[in-house]
């Protein structure tokens, strides 16, 4: 598998999200992605990076644009050296939020990946992967 | 500060999100969407959203909470325009958006607008009949 572009984004700030979401869209654009997967990422990488913000207490996105012959594909790499994540389990449930949202954040944006890893230790940080391939 | 603003026709409120909102920017709307409903003693909010090419979370709950304080302060809410690829991604994500009215565009907005004021609520049929 070969990494065709890479790009970082700091999360420290509300405008910061808005940016990744952006560059999140282009990379997408470029891959190829119809608007309604385009759609899909965007709003996953909204909801994660809100999470690395809010609950990680900052972090950064990395941004990978994936060539897999023949499939391309974009992965998204959230790190945060937050808190962590005490139950895992429960917060990839609909529903639970211990933050301002609906609780959807994870969950939801685990239905619109095509995979999902979360990588979580209490007073270390967390880590989400995500990919969506066209 | 920024801010988005809010339009008065008559005896309804009209806002046009046409940026990608940070979510201070969405808080900030639905303080001032209360805030000139009651200034105004407005009825209707219309919302379009045809610009908007994503709704998470956040701006999901925002809507509904535009929705829910509104009819507390006797104004509807009909959001109006969203794009395809958004209402996919929103029913995914697992967003329904409870108590929010939804009409295809502006002119049928207005139209849901018009007959939620001036129809008693077991008359008002939802704007999906006359489509």
């Amino acid at each position: 598998m070969i990494v065709r572009r890479r790009e970082v984004i700091h999360l420290r700030s509300d405008a910061e999200i808005v940016r990744a979401r952006q560059a999140v869209r282009a990379m997408c654009a470029e891959c190829g992605f119809s608007l309604v997967d385009q759609t899909k990422l965007v709003t996953a990488s909204s909801e994660l990076a809100r999470n690395t913000l809010v609950h990680g207490l900052g972090g950064t996105v990395t941004l990978e644009l994936l060539e897999d012959e023949p499939r391309r594909g974009v992965r998204l790499l959230f790190e945060d050296h937050g808190p962590g994540i005490a139950d895992i389990a429960r917060a990839l449930q609909d529903g639970y939020s211990t933050g301002r949202g609906m609780g959807l954040g994870l969950p939801g944006s685990r239905r619109l990946v095509n995979e999902f890893e979360l990588i979580s230790e209490v007073g270390v940080g967390t880590r989400v992967t995500v990919v969506r391939w066209r | 500060m920024e801010r988005i603003p809010i339009l008065r026709m008559g005896e309804y409120l009209l806002v046009t999100i046409q940026v990608d909102m940070h979510d201070q920017l969405a808080l900030t709307l639905q303080d001032d969407l209360t805030a000139a409903i009651t200034r105004y003693g407005a009825h209707g909010v219309l919302i379009d959203i045809s610009s908007l090419e994503m709704v998470d979370s956040f701006i999901g709950r925002m809507i509904s909470n535009i929705a829910n304080m509104s009819r507390i302060l006797d104004a509807e809410t009909v959001v109006v325009g969203m794009q395809p690829a958004v209402a996919i991604t929103l029913v995914e994500l697992g967003l329904s958006l409870p108590g929010v009215r939804t009409a295809l565009n502006v002119d049928r907005g207005m139209r849901l607008l018009g007959a939620l004021r001036h129809a008693s609520p077991a008359e008002v049929a939802d704007d999906r009949s006359e489509a």
